[in-house]
Protein backbone atom coordinates (compact mmCIF):
# COMPACT_ATOMS: atom_id res chain seq x y z
CA UNK A 1 0.00 0.00 0.00
CA UNK A 2 2.67 2.24 1.19
CA UNK A 3 5.64 3.11 -0.95
CA UNK A 4 8.44 1.03 0.99
CA UNK A 5 10.76 4.08 0.28
CA UNK A 6 8.72 6.47 1.94
CA UNK A 7 10.49 8.23 5.22
CA UNK A 8 9.94 7.07 7.93
CA UNK A 9 9.67 10.13 9.89
CA UNK A 10 6.25 10.52 7.95
CA UNK A 11 4.68 8.12 9.97
CA UNK A 12 4.51 10.66 12.24
CA UNK A 13 2.08 13.21 10.51
CA UNK A 14 -0.46 10.43 10.50
CA UNK A 15 -2.99 10.92 13.11
CA UNK A 16 -3.75 7.55 13.85
CA UNK A 17 -0.17 7.37 15.00
CA UNK A 18 0.65 10.64 16.36
CA UNK A 19 -2.03 10.76 18.54
CA UNK A 20 -1.34 7.72 20.87
CA UNK A 21 2.16 8.68 20.65
CA UNK A 22 1.51 11.71 22.25
CA UNK A 23 -0.82 10.71 24.99
CA UNK A 24 1.88 8.61 26.06
CA UNK A 25 4.52 11.30 25.98
CA UNK A 26 2.13 13.90 27.93
CA UNK A 27 2.05 12.47 31.51
CA UNK A 28 6.02 12.28 31.17
CA UNK A 29 6.16 15.98 29.96
CA UNK A 30 4.20 17.23 32.72
CA UNK A 31 6.04 15.75 35.13
CA UNK A 32 9.32 16.68 33.99
CA UNK A 33 8.26 20.40 34.30
CA UNK A 34 6.91 19.96 37.78
CA UNK A 35 10.43 18.35 39.03
CA UNK A 36 12.44 21.37 37.12
CA UNK A 37 9.90 24.08 38.38
CA UNK A 38 10.29 22.87 41.73
CA UNK A 39 13.95 22.74 41.84
CA UNK A 40 14.34 25.92 39.72
CA UNK A 41 11.99 27.67 42.32
CA UNK A 42 14.11 26.50 45.49
CA UNK A 43 17.28 27.83 43.87
CA UNK A 44 15.97 31.06 42.27
CA UNK A 45 13.44 32.02 45.37
CA UNK A 46 15.15 30.23 48.45
CA UNK A 47 18.75 29.65 47.51
CA UNK A 48 20.10 32.43 45.18
CA UNK A 49 21.14 35.72 46.63
CA UNK A 50 19.90 39.09 46.91
CA UNK A 51 20.96 41.20 43.80
CA UNK A 52 22.87 44.24 44.40
CA UNK A 53 21.82 46.73 42.46
CA UNK A 54 18.25 45.57 42.24
CA UNK A 55 17.10 44.15 45.66
CA UNK A 56 14.85 41.08 45.55
CA UNK A 57 12.82 42.27 42.98
CA UNK A 58 15.41 40.86 40.41
CA UNK A 59 14.32 36.99 41.40
CA UNK A 60 11.07 37.98 38.66
CA UNK A 61 13.62 37.10 36.20
CA UNK A 62 13.13 33.57 37.07
CA UNK A 63 9.39 33.66 35.10
CA UNK A 64 10.32 36.65 32.82
CA UNK A 65 12.80 35.44 31.03
CA UNK A 66 11.58 31.66 30.20
CA UNK A 67 8.49 33.54 29.55
CA UNK A 68 9.76 35.32 27.13
CA UNK A 69 11.71 32.93 25.74
CA UNK A 70 9.53 31.16 25.03
CA UNK A 71 6.75 33.50 23.55
CA UNK A 72 9.55 33.62 20.16
CA UNK A 73 10.29 30.44 20.29
CA UNK A 74 7.03 28.96 20.00
CA UNK A 75 5.74 31.60 17.96
CA UNK A 76 8.89 30.74 15.25
CA UNK A 77 7.81 26.43 15.70
CA UNK A 78 4.21 27.45 14.90
CA UNK A 79 5.31 29.83 12.25
CA UNK A 80 7.46 26.26 10.84
CA UNK A 81 4.81 23.77 11.40
CA UNK A 82 1.97 26.24 9.54
CA UNK A 83 4.53 26.35 6.64
CA UNK A 84 5.01 22.84 6.32
CA UNK A 85 1.78 22.31 6.93
CA UNK A 86 0.68 24.69 3.77
CA UNK A 87 3.77 23.73 1.67
CA UNK A 88 3.29 19.92 2.01
CA UNK A 89 -0.55 20.07 2.51
CA UNK A 90 0.32 17.99 5.57
CA UNK A 91 -2.93 18.46 8.07
CA UNK A 92 -1.40 17.39 11.17
CA UNK A 93 1.13 20.11 11.27
CA UNK A 94 -1.42 22.58 10.09
CA UNK A 95 -2.97 20.95 13.72
CA UNK A 96 0.27 21.66 15.73
CA UNK A 97 0.42 25.00 14.91
CA UNK A 98 -2.73 26.20 15.71
CA UNK A 99 -2.21 24.33 19.18
CA UNK A 100 0.86 26.41 19.23
CA UNK A 101 -0.95 29.64 19.10
CA UNK A 102 -2.59 29.74 22.34
CA UNK A 103 0.32 28.49 24.59
CA UNK A 104 3.01 31.20 22.79
CA UNK A 105 0.09 34.14 23.21
CA UNK A 106 0.15 33.22 26.97
CA UNK A 107 3.87 33.30 27.51
CA UNK A 108 3.89 36.54 25.82
CA UNK A 109 0.81 38.14 27.94
CA UNK A 110 3.27 36.50 31.08
CA UNK A 111 6.40 37.94 29.68
CA UNK A 112 4.89 41.56 29.11
CA UNK A 113 3.06 41.13 32.60
CA UNK A 114 6.09 39.92 34.74
CA UNK A 115 8.03 42.73 32.61
CA UNK A 116 5.71 45.40 33.73
CA UNK A 117 5.97 44.19 37.55
CA UNK A 118 9.56 44.44 37.04
CA UNK A 119 9.92 47.35 35.44
CA UNK A 120 8.12 49.61 37.76
CA UNK A 121 10.55 48.99 41.45
CA UNK A 122 13.62 49.12 38.72
CA UNK A 123 12.68 51.65 36.31
CA UNK A 124 9.93 53.35 37.88
CA UNK A 125 7.53 52.58 34.84
CA UNK A 126 5.06 50.13 34.08
CA UNK A 127 5.42 50.32 30.34
CA UNK A 128 7.60 52.30 28.12
CA UNK A 129 7.78 52.49 24.73
CA UNK A 130 10.72 51.10 23.87
CA UNK A 131 11.78 48.86 21.14
CA UNK A 132 12.32 45.55 23.11
CA UNK A 133 8.78 46.16 24.62
CA UNK A 134 6.98 47.26 21.78
CA UNK A 135 8.11 44.31 19.92
CA UNK A 136 7.02 41.94 21.86
CA UNK A 137 3.30 43.60 22.47
CA UNK A 138 3.67 43.08 18.64
CA UNK A 139 3.85 39.38 19.02
CA UNK A 140 1.21 38.90 21.34
CA UNK A 141 -0.96 40.85 18.23
CA UNK A 142 0.25 38.55 15.76
CA UNK A 143 -0.30 35.72 17.77
CA UNK A 144 -4.37 37.53 18.67
CA UNK A 145 -3.91 38.01 14.86
CA UNK A 146 -3.36 34.56 14.16
CA UNK A 147 -5.77 33.04 16.46
CA UNK A 148 -8.52 35.74 14.68
CA UNK A 149 -7.70 35.27 11.62
CA UNK A 150 -7.91 31.25 11.63
CA UNK A 151 -11.20 30.90 13.38
CA UNK A 152 -12.76 33.69 11.05
CA UNK A 153 -12.35 31.22 8.60
CA UNK A 154 -14.67 28.24 8.12
CA UNK A 155 -12.72 26.08 5.31
CA UNK A 156 -10.39 24.53 7.90
CA UNK A 157 -7.83 24.24 5.29
CA UNK A 158 -8.38 27.54 4.24
CA UNK A 159 -8.04 28.56 7.08
CA UNK A 160 -5.01 26.86 8.08
CA UNK A 161 -3.37 27.95 4.88
CA UNK A 162 -4.21 32.26 5.56
CA UNK A 163 -2.83 31.50 8.88
CA UNK A 164 0.40 29.92 8.02
CA UNK A 165 0.64 33.42 5.16
CA UNK A 166 0.18 35.22 8.52
CA UNK A 167 2.49 33.45 10.75
CA UNK A 168 5.54 33.30 8.30
CA UNK A 169 5.02 36.56 7.70
CA UNK A 170 5.03 37.75 10.94
CA UNK A 171 8.35 35.56 11.95
CA UNK A 172 9.78 38.28 11.16
CA UNK A 173 9.35 39.76 14.24
CA UNK A 174 10.99 37.40 16.33
CA UNK A 175 14.68 38.50 15.54
CA UNK A 176 13.50 42.13 15.72
CA UNK A 177 12.83 41.16 19.03
CA UNK A 178 15.84 39.46 20.07
CA UNK A 179 18.70 41.94 18.30
CA UNK A 180 16.30 44.88 19.66
CA UNK A 181 18.34 45.75 22.64
CA UNK A 182 21.40 45.29 20.42
CA UNK A 183 20.26 47.61 17.34
CA UNK A 184 18.18 50.46 19.42
CA UNK A 185 19.23 52.16 22.12
CA UNK A 186 16.56 50.29 24.47
CA UNK A 187 15.92 50.70 28.34
CA UNK A 188 15.61 47.22 28.58
CA UNK A 189 18.73 45.36 29.34
CA UNK A 190 21.05 43.75 27.18
CA UNK A 191 21.06 40.03 26.97
CA UNK A 192 22.55 38.25 30.50
CA UNK A 193 22.75 34.93 28.73
CA UNK A 194 23.87 34.29 25.14
CA UNK A 195 25.31 31.52 23.05
CA UNK A 196 28.69 33.71 22.70
CA UNK A 197 29.55 35.05 25.75
CA UNK A 198 30.10 34.23 29.57
CA UNK A 199 27.07 34.76 31.67
CA UNK A 200 26.65 38.39 33.35
CA UNK A 201 25.06 36.30 36.13
CA UNK A 202 25.95 34.26 39.71
CA UNK A 203 25.69 30.48 38.64
CA UNK A 204 23.21 29.85 40.88
CA UNK A 205 20.84 31.96 39.55
CA UNK A 206 21.71 31.01 35.93
CA UNK A 207 21.16 27.59 36.79
CA UNK A 208 17.20 28.59 38.27
CA UNK A 209 16.47 30.46 35.20
CA UNK A 210 17.63 27.52 33.38
CA UNK A 211 15.53 25.18 35.13
CA UNK A 212 12.89 27.49 34.84
CA UNK A 213 13.42 27.77 31.40
CA UNK A 214 13.15 23.79 30.47
CA UNK A 215 10.33 23.58 33.06
CA UNK A 216 8.36 25.87 30.73
CA UNK A 217 9.55 24.17 27.82
CA UNK A 218 8.70 21.23 29.12
CA UNK A 219 4.82 22.36 30.19
CA UNK A 220 4.72 23.53 27.10
CA UNK A 221 5.21 20.43 25.24
CA UNK A 222 2.56 18.91 27.59
CA UNK A 223 -0.47 21.08 26.94
CA UNK A 224 0.54 21.55 23.26
CA UNK A 225 -0.04 17.96 22.57
CA UNK A 226 -2.89 17.70 24.59
CA UNK A 227 -4.56 20.41 22.62
CA UNK A 228 -2.76 18.84 19.63
CA UNK A 229 -5.47 15.60 20.34
CA UNK A 230 -7.86 17.94 20.85
CA UNK A 231 -7.93 19.69 17.87
CA UNK A 232 -7.36 16.39 15.91
CA UNK A 233 -10.16 14.94 17.06
CA UNK A 234 -12.27 17.91 16.50
CA UNK A 235 -11.79 17.92 12.82
CA UNK A 236 -11.41 14.36 12.28
CA UNK A 237 -14.32 13.41 13.73
CA UNK A 238 -15.66 10.97 10.88
CA UNK A 239 -12.50 9.45 10.49
CA UNK A 240 -11.82 5.98 11.23
CA UNK A 241 -8.49 6.41 13.38
CA UNK A 242 -10.29 9.08 15.36
CA UNK A 243 -13.14 6.31 16.20
CA UNK A 244 -10.51 3.78 16.82
CA UNK A 245 -8.76 6.04 19.65
CA UNK A 246 -11.77 6.64 20.91
CA UNK A 247 -12.91 3.25 21.44
CA UNK A 248 -9.45 2.05 22.41
CA UNK A 249 -10.14 -0.69 19.97
CA UNK A 250 -7.74 -3.70 20.65
CA UNK A 251 -6.25 -3.27 17.05
CA UNK A 252 -4.27 0.15 18.22
CA UNK A 253 -1.51 -0.41 15.07
CA UNK A 254 -2.05 -2.07 12.27
CA UNK A 255 0.19 -4.86 11.43
CA UNK A 256 0.44 -3.14 7.99
CA UNK A 257 1.57 0.13 9.55
CA UNK B 1 19.15 30.06 52.87
CA UNK B 2 19.09 33.59 51.95
CA UNK B 3 15.92 34.16 54.31
CA UNK B 4 15.81 34.20 58.01
CA UNK B 5 12.51 34.04 58.07
CA UNK B 6 8.79 33.19 56.57
CA UNK B 7 8.13 37.20 56.73
CA UNK B 8 11.18 38.06 55.36
CA UNK B 9 10.53 35.55 52.20
CA UNK B 10 7.51 37.14 51.97
CA UNK B 11 7.79 40.10 51.99
CA UNK B 12 10.71 39.67 49.56
CA UNK B 13 13.38 43.03 50.16
CA UNK B 14 10.00 45.45 50.13
CA UNK B 15 9.32 44.03 46.90
CA UNK B 16 6.94 41.63 47.63
CA UNK B 17 3.92 43.37 45.57
CA UNK B 18 6.01 42.88 42.14
CA UNK B 19 7.54 39.60 42.96
CA UNK B 20 4.69 37.94 44.22
CA UNK B 21 2.05 39.62 41.89
CA UNK B 22 4.46 38.33 38.68
CA UNK B 23 4.41 35.21 40.57
CA UNK B 24 0.96 34.73 41.43
CA UNK B 25 -0.26 35.60 37.84
CA UNK B 26 2.35 33.48 36.10
CA UNK B 27 1.07 30.27 38.42
CA UNK B 28 -2.61 31.31 37.99
CA UNK B 29 -2.54 31.01 34.03
CA UNK B 30 0.00 27.79 34.00
CA UNK B 31 -2.08 26.07 36.40
CA UNK B 32 -5.38 27.20 34.20
CA UNK B 33 -4.46 26.40 30.68
CA UNK B 34 -3.77 22.75 31.70
CA UNK B 35 -7.26 22.32 32.70
CA UNK B 36 -8.73 23.99 29.77
CA UNK B 37 -7.00 21.64 27.55
CA UNK B 38 -7.76 18.95 28.99
CA UNK B 39 -11.28 19.82 29.03
CA UNK B 40 -11.18 20.43 25.48
CA UNK B 41 -9.49 17.18 24.58
CA UNK B 42 -12.59 15.20 27.06
CA UNK B 43 -15.04 17.21 25.56
CA UNK B 44 -13.35 16.08 21.83
CA UNK B 45 -13.70 12.29 22.67
CA UNK B 46 -17.07 12.16 24.25
CA UNK B 47 -18.23 13.49 21.29
CA UNK B 48 -17.36 10.99 19.86
CA UNK B 49 -19.21 8.63 22.17
CA UNK B 50 -15.31 7.55 23.62
CA UNK B 51 -14.30 7.63 27.22
CA UNK B 52 -13.29 10.54 28.64
CA UNK B 53 -9.46 9.76 29.36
Amino acid sequence: MIDKTHWRLFRFASPATFYPLAGKLVPWFAAVAAVLAAAGLYLGMLRAPTDATQGDAYRIIFIHVPAAWMSMLLYVVMAFWAAIGWAFNARLASVVARAIAPTGALFTFLALWTGALWGKPTWGTWWVWDARLTSELILLFLYGGYLALVSAIDDTRRADRAGALLAIVGSVNVPIIYFSVIWWNTLHQGASVSVTAAPKMASVMLLAMLLMTRAFWANAFAVIFVRTRAIALERDNHAAWANDAVARAPVRQGASS
Amino acid sequence: MNWNSAADFFAMGGYGTYVWGAYAVTLACMAVEPVLVVLRHRRARRALGGAPR
